[in-house]
C-alpha cells in the first residue's frame, strides 16, 4: 500500500533532485551541495581573515588547504560506494592499528600524542581518518544484517564504536573521540535501533559518566568541565576563555560592530580567536543576524545532506550517508555550543571555518562520499 | 557469522529510515533552536551587559601624575623643583629570562646586592601584566648612555624618566623647606586615592608637609584603549592633569646660606624674622643633611650615619629644639615690671654677687663673681645683672612673670605654618604641680627671672618674642609663605593660601605707658652700642642702631660654692650661648635668634653671628634706605 506508493515515487524523485544527466552529474558532483560548501568556504575566509588579525598569511594557506580538501573530495566522490563498503572493515582494522601506533610511538604537543609519523609519509592523525572510517564500518556491520538490528547486532557495533574511541580518549583527545562515538551512534539511529534499547543505553551511559569521571578523564579534562560549570570561578586562568567568548558574542549585539571592527578580537582578548573559537568572532563583528545566517547556511547543508542520505539507494549508503551530515551538524552544534558556554570546552573545531587543514580535508572527504552516493546509483542499477 | 538469518526487509528499512530521517530532523531543529536561543539571550538580551564588559577590557583610566607646584625664595629664586630622574625598569613579560636579563646588566653598570635584593621584592608584589619593575634608580648619564648603546640585546630592559624633587641648595634649606620622599602605605591611608593615584612623593617634613595639598595638584586622567597584553593602543580622551600651586617664601637664600656660613661646623640655630610681617628671612640648624637623597629613597647605612650622628642632623634644632632662654628674656621680665608697677626705671639695689631669700639657705650668684654695684633696670639689662633680676622676679613672682612671657609668644606654637615646631615650656604653679606634683617655690621665680630652671623656648619662640619686642608689643606671627606665584615665579595677587594657616592665639599686648618699651629697648640698644653692654663688641662700629640681647644657658648644674670654668669643662657640658636682638633699632626690619651649642658665653660666640646677619640684611642686600635709622 504505502509501501508501494514510496517505491514508485523513487525513480521520479531521483531524477528530479540529481537533475539527469549534466556534467555535475557526470563529474559525479552534487551541484547544490558544492554551492552550500563553497559559500561556507568563503564566508570562513571572510571570518578568518578578520580573526587572525587582518593576515593573509592564514588565510592563503587555508585557501591551500580548501584546494586540498575539494581535490580530496572530487576523488572520494568518484569512487563507487561499493569500494567503500567493501573496504570498510579492512580500512577499520588498519585504523584501530594506527590508533594504537599512536599510542605507541605517537608524537604531539600539550601532553596529547594525536600525531603518527610515518618516514616517507606526510605525519597525520589517524583519529581524523576513523572519523570517516567508524561510521562506514559500522554501516557495512548492520547493513549486511536484518533490520532494524537485533540486540546481538547492536552490541556488535557498540564494540566496534568504542574501541576506537577508547584509543582516542587514551590520546587524549576528548573532542574527536566524541564526534567518532556520535557518528557511530548515529548509524545505529538511522538503521532502526529500537528505542528500547536506546534508552537502556542511555542509562547505561549516564551510570558510567561517573566511572568515566573517575578512571578514564584527564585532569585537563575533569578541569575544562568545571570550568563550564562555573567559569567564574577562575576568571583569569581556564575560566578566561569562555569569559571572553561570551563577551565577545554578547557585545556584538543585533548586527555586531563590523567587519575587523571587534574589539575583543582585533585586541586579542579573545584566545584562539581563529581556531576553536572562531564563532565568537563572527558574532562579535556580524551580530546575532550574522550568526543566524551562518547557522542557515550549515542546516541548508545538513538538510541537503539528509535529502541525498534519503535518496540512497542500499541501506549501507543511506545509513552512512545519515551519519556523516549528523555528525556534520554534531561538529557545528558542539563548537557553538562550547563557545557560546551551553556545553564544556571540547576541542571541536566549527567546520569549514576555523582555522585548520586536518578537519577540513576529512569534512569534505566525508562530503566526497556523500556525493558517491548521490551519484552512483543509476550506474548501479543500469 | 551466525547472525540474524532472517530475510532482509528493504521496504521496512526505509520506512523505518525515513521515520529515523524525520526524527533526525527534528533533533536538528530542537538543537539548533537552543543555540539561536543561546545566542538571542546574550546578544539581544544581555547585549548591555556585555557591551560593558567588553568596554571595560579594552578601555583603561590612566592617571597622570600633576606637577609638583615650586617653592621660591622671596627673591624669586627656586628652592624646589622637579627634575627627570632616570631609572632602568625590566618588563618580565617581555624578557627570555629575569637572571639572565639581570645579568647582562650587571656586565654594564653597577648593581649592589640591595638593589637586586629589592628589585626581586617588587617583582613579587602584585603588578598588571606588561607593567615595568625598576630595577635602579637614579642612573648617571654614563649609566644611561651604556645601557642604550646595548639596548637591542636587552630585550625588555627600559629607561624610565620620571620627575622627582630637586633641592638645588641641599643642606641650606633642608630644615625650612623639608623634603618629599615615597609615599608609604600609611600616608596612602591618609590622602584622597584618586587625587594620589599616579603620585609617588609626598610632603614628609616642612613647607613641603604643611602646604602638601597646595604643592601636590590636581590629578589628571587618560582613558586608553589597551589590548589584553595592556600595550596602549590610543588615547580615547584626557583630562589633563592641574598641577600644583607655586608657593613664594619669605626665606631669602643668601641670608638663609649667610647664616648657614656663619654657624660654620657648630651646633646650632638662627632663626631670622621681619618683624613687620613675621615673614621668616632665615631658619637655619646646624649641622644639616642633604635632602635630596631623601626624595628616591635613601640607603640604609647613609641614612644610619645620619640617625646615629652625635650632632643630630636630622634634629632641627630652630624648631624642635628647646632651651632654656638664659638672659635673653631680661628685657621682657624688666618691661613686666614697669607695666605691672611692680618697678619703676630709676629703682635700684646693691648688687655684691650674692642674693639670698629669707628663711633659706640657699645662695643665688651672679654671673660675676664680684657683682655689678649700685644697678638699675637700665644697666641691669645692659649688664644682664643676675642679682637685680632675682630681686624682680621675687616682687613680681610666678604668675605675673608667666603672664608676660606669654604676651611674647612663649609656651605655645605659634607658627602659622609650621606645625612641627615645638611649644617649649612657659612655667606657671598650675603647671609644675601637674607635672612635678609640688608646689611653686620663690626659689623657682629667681630661677625664672633669668631664664633658667624650668623655662623652655626654641630659637623660633626667642626670634618671634624679639619681634615682638621691636613691634613694640605688637603682636606678629611668624610664617614663612609670603604668596604664590604664577608659572613665572612672579608673585600672584590674589594669594587665598592665608586659609590653610593654623590657628594661633593672636599674642602680644597693648602697651599702657609707650615709654616703659621704649625704655627696655633703649636698654637692649645699651647692650650693643654702650661701653658696659654686654655685646659691645658686636655693636661697635656700625651705620645703624641696633638693640640686643645675650644670654647664655647652663647645661650642667653648677654646685653650691663652684665655680663655673669653661676650659674645665668637656665641651659638650659647656654653656649654649644664646643672642636675640634687632635692628634697626628705631625702624626693625630684621628680628634674630641664634643659638650655638656648647658655645660658652653669647657675647662672644653668639652675638657676632647676629651682628653680621644683619649688616648682610641692612647693608649689603640694601635692605635699609637711605636715613632709615643710620646715624
Amino acid at each position: 500500500m504505502n509501501q508501494q506508493d514510496f517505491i514508485r515515487q523513487m525513480p521520479g524523485a531521483e531524477s528530479h533532485l540529481h537533475g539527469g544527466t549534466g556534467l555535475a552529474y557526470r563529474l559525479h558532483l552534487d551541484p547544490i551541495l558544492l554551492a552550500l560548501l563553497l559559500i561556507l568556504c568563503a564566508a570562513g575566509l571572510v571570518i578568518l581573515y578578520s580573526a587572525s588579525g587582518q593576515s593573509m598569511v592564514n588565510v592563503e594557506k587555508q585557501l591551500v588547504r580548501f584546494g586540498l580538501a575539494f581535490v580530496v573530495m572530487f576523488i572520494f566522490a568518484q569512487l563507487d560506494p561499493i569500494v567503500y563498503r567493501r573496504w570498510s572493515p579492512w580500512l577499520f582494522l588498519l585504523g584501530v592499528l594506527a590508533l594504537v601506533c599512536v599510542l605507541l610511538f605517537g608524537t604531539g604537543a600539550k601532553g596529547a600524542q594525536r600525531w603518527l609519523h610515518i618516514p616517507g609519509l606526510p605525519r597525520f592523525q589517524p583519529s581524523e581518518f576513523m572519523k570517516l572510517v567508524v561510521p562506514m564500518m559500522v554501516a557495512w556491520f548492520l547493513s549486511s544484517r536484518y533490520l532494524p538490528p537485533s540486540f546481538k547486532a547492536v552490541l556488535g557495533a557498540l564494540v566496534i564504536i568504542f574501541v576506537p574511541v577508547l584509543l582516542i580518549l587514551k590520546q587524549p583527545d576528548l573532542g574527536t573521540s566524541i564526534l567518532i562515538a556520535a557518528a557511530g551512534i548515529f548509524v545505529l539511529m538511522f538503521s532502526g535501533v529500537r528505542w528500547r534499547l536506546v534508552a537502556g543505553f542511555g542509562v547505561l551511559v549516564a551510570s558510567l559518566a561517573p566511572v568515566m569521571w573517575m578512571f578514564v578523564m584527564r585532569d585537563y579534562q575533569k578541569q575544562r568541565v568545571l570550568t563550564f560549570l562555573n567559569p567564574e570561578s577562575d576568571p583569569l586562568g581556564s575560566g578566561w576563555n569562555i569569559i571572553q567568548s561570551k563577551t565577545a558574542i554578547g557585545s556584538g549585539g543585533m548586527w555586531g560592530k563590523g567587519w575587523l571592527e571587534g574589539t575583543q578580537s582585533q585586541l586579542d582578548f579573545l584566545p584562539e580567536s581563529h581556531t576553536d573559537f572562531i564563532i565568537a568572532v563572527c558574532a562579535e563583528e556580524f551580530g546575532f543576524m550574522g550568526v543566524l545566517a551562518l547557522l542557515f547556511l550549515y542546516l541548508l547543508i545538513v538538510f541537503r545532506g539528509l535529502i541525498i542520505a534519503l535518496n540512497a539507494q542500499d541501506s549501507y549508503g543511506r545509513i552512512l550517508a545519515g551519519s556523516l551530515v549528523m555528525t556534520f551538524f554534531i561538529y557545528v552544534f558542539v563548537n557553538i555550543g562550547m563557545v557560546t558556554g551551553i556545553l564544556p570546552v571540547v576541542g571541536v573545531p566549527l567546520p569549514l571555518v576555523s582555522y585548520g587543514g586536518t578537519s577540513a580535508v576529512t569534512l569534505m572527504a566525508a562530503f566526497g562520499v556523500l556525493m558517491s552516493i548521490h551519484t552512483h546509483k543509476k550506474m548501479l542499477s543500469r | 557469522m551466525k547472525s540474524d538469518r532472517r530475510l532482509k526487509d528493504s521496504h521496512r528499512e526505509k520506512r523505518i529510515y525515513v521515520f529515523r530521517t524525520f526524527i533526525a530532523f527534528v533533533f536538528v531543529m530542537l538543537l539548533t533552536s537552543a543555540l539561536v536561543y543561546r545566542l538571542y539571550d546574550l546578544q539581544i538580551v544581555n547585549n548591555q551587559h556585555f557591551q560593558t564588559l567588553s568596554d571595560k577590557n579594552r578601555m583603561q583610566l590612566e592617571s597622570i601624575a600633576p606637577n609638583r607646584g615650586l617653592i621660591y625664595d622671596r627673591n624669586g629664586i627656586l628652592l624646589a623643583d622637579n627634575q627627570p630622574v632616570f631609572s632602568v625598569t625590566i618588563t618580565p613579560e617581555n624578557t627570555k629570562s629575569i637572571e639572565k636579563t639581570i645579568g647582562a646588566i650587571q656586565d654594564i653598570i653597577s648593581l649592589s646586592p640591595g638593589q637586586i635584593k629589592r628589585f626581586n621584592k617588587r617583582l613579587k608584589r602584585t603588578r598588571r601584566p606588561f607593567q615595568s619593575v625598576v630595577l635602579k634608580s637614579k642612573l648617571t648619564e654614563q649609566e644611561i648612555a651604556r645601557i642604550e648603546v646595548r639596548r637591542h640585546q636587552l630585550q625588555g630592559v627600559n629607561i624610565k624618566a620620571e620627575l622627582a624633587r630637586h633641592y638645588p641648595f641641599g643642606m641650606d634649606t633642608a630644615h625650612s623647606i623639608g623634603y618629599v620622599g615615597r609615599i608609604n602605605e600609611k600616608e596612602l591611608g591618609k590622602v584622597d586615592e584618586v587625587n594620589y593615584s599616579a603620585t609617588n612623593y609626598i610632603g614628609k617634613l616642612g613647607v613641603e608637609r604643611f602646604y602638601e595639598a597646595e604643592l601636590h595638584g590636581q590629578v589628571g586622567f587618560q582613558k586608553v584603549e589597551t589590548n589584553a597584553s595592556n600595550r596602549v593602543l590610543r588615547v580615547l580622551d584626557r583630562t589633563p592633569p592641574v598641577p600644583g600651586i607655586n608657593l613664594i617664601l619669605h626665606l631669602d637664600t643668601r641670608l638663609q646660606k649667610k647664616a648657614s656660613e656663619l654657624l660654620g661646623t657648630r651646633r646650632g640655630a638662627v632663626v631670622a624674622i621681619d618683624p613687620r610681617s613675621g615673614g621668616i628671612l632665615a631658619l637655619v640648624s646646624a649641622p644639616s643633611f642633604d635632602p635630596n637623597a631623601f626624595v628616591t629613597g635613601i640607603d640604609y647605612q647613609s641614612y644610619a650615619a645620619l640617625r646615629d650622628s652625635l650632632d643630630l642632623p636630622l634634629f632641627n634644632r630652630a624648631i624642635k629644639g628647646q632651651y632654656p632662654p638664659g638672659s635673653t628674656i631680661k628685657p621682657i621680665i624688666g618691661f613686666g615690671g614697669l607695666d605691672s608697677k611692680v618697678a619703676n626705671r630709676e629703682f635700684s639695689i646693691w648688687d655684691d654677687g650674692k642674693y639670698q631669700l629669707k628663711n633659706d639657705e640657699r645662695i643665688y650668684r651672679d654671673w660675676k663673681r664680684r657683682g655689678h654695684g649700685r644697678i638699675n633696670l637700665d644697666s641691669a639689662i645692659t649688664q644682664s645683672c643676675d642679682i637685680y633680676f632675682y630681686d624682680l622676679a621675687f616682687k613680681l613672682g610666678v604668675d605675673q612673670m608667666s603672664k608676660y612671657l606669654g604676651y611674647f609668644g612663649f609656651g605655645h606654637n605659634l607658627a602659622v605654618d609650621i606645625s612641627e615646631a615645638r611649644a617649649g615650656i612657659l612655667p606657671t604653679r598650675e603647671w609644675k604641680r601637674a607635672l612635678k606634683g609640688r608646689a611653686w617655690y620663690p626659689g623657682d621665680s629667681l630661677n625664672l627671672g633669668i631664664g633658667q630652671g624650668f623655662m623652655l623656648a626654641t630659637p623660633l619662640q626667642l626670634a618671634t618674642a624679639t619681634a615682638v619686642i621691636a613691634n613694640r608689643g605688637q603682636w606678629v606671627s611668624p610664617v614663612l609663605l609670603k604668596s604664590v606665584a604664577d608659572d613665572q615665579g612672579k608673585p600672584k595677587l590674589e594669594a587665598k593660601v592665608a586659609m590653610r594657616y593654623r590657628e594661633v592665639e593672636s599674642k602680644g599686648l597693648e602697651v599702657e605707658n609707650p615709654e616703659d618699651m621704649e625704655f627696655v629697648v633703649q636698654a637692649m640698644s645699651n647692650v650693643m652700642h654702650s661701653k658696659k653692654g654686654t655685646a659691645r663688641r658686636s655693636g661697635s662700629r656700625s651705620k645703624y642702631k641696633m638693640a640686643g640681647k645675650t644670654g647664655t644657658a647652663q647645661v650642667v648644674g653648677i654646685k653650691q660654692g663652684e665655680k663655673y670654668d669653661a676650659e674645665a669643662l668637656d665641651e659638650r657640658h659647656r654653656d649654649h650661648a644664646l643672642f636675640v636682638g634687632f635692628a634697626p633699632m628705631n625702624d626693625p626690619k630684621i628680628a634674630v635668634a641664634v643659638i650655638v651649642e656648647n658655645g660658652g658665653g653669647g657675647s662672644t660666640t653668639a652675638a657676632p653671628i647676629a651682628r653680621a646677619l644683619f649688616d648682610a640684611w641692612l647693608l649689603d642686600y640694601g635692605e635699609l634706605y637711605p636715613g632709615g635709622g643710620v646715624e
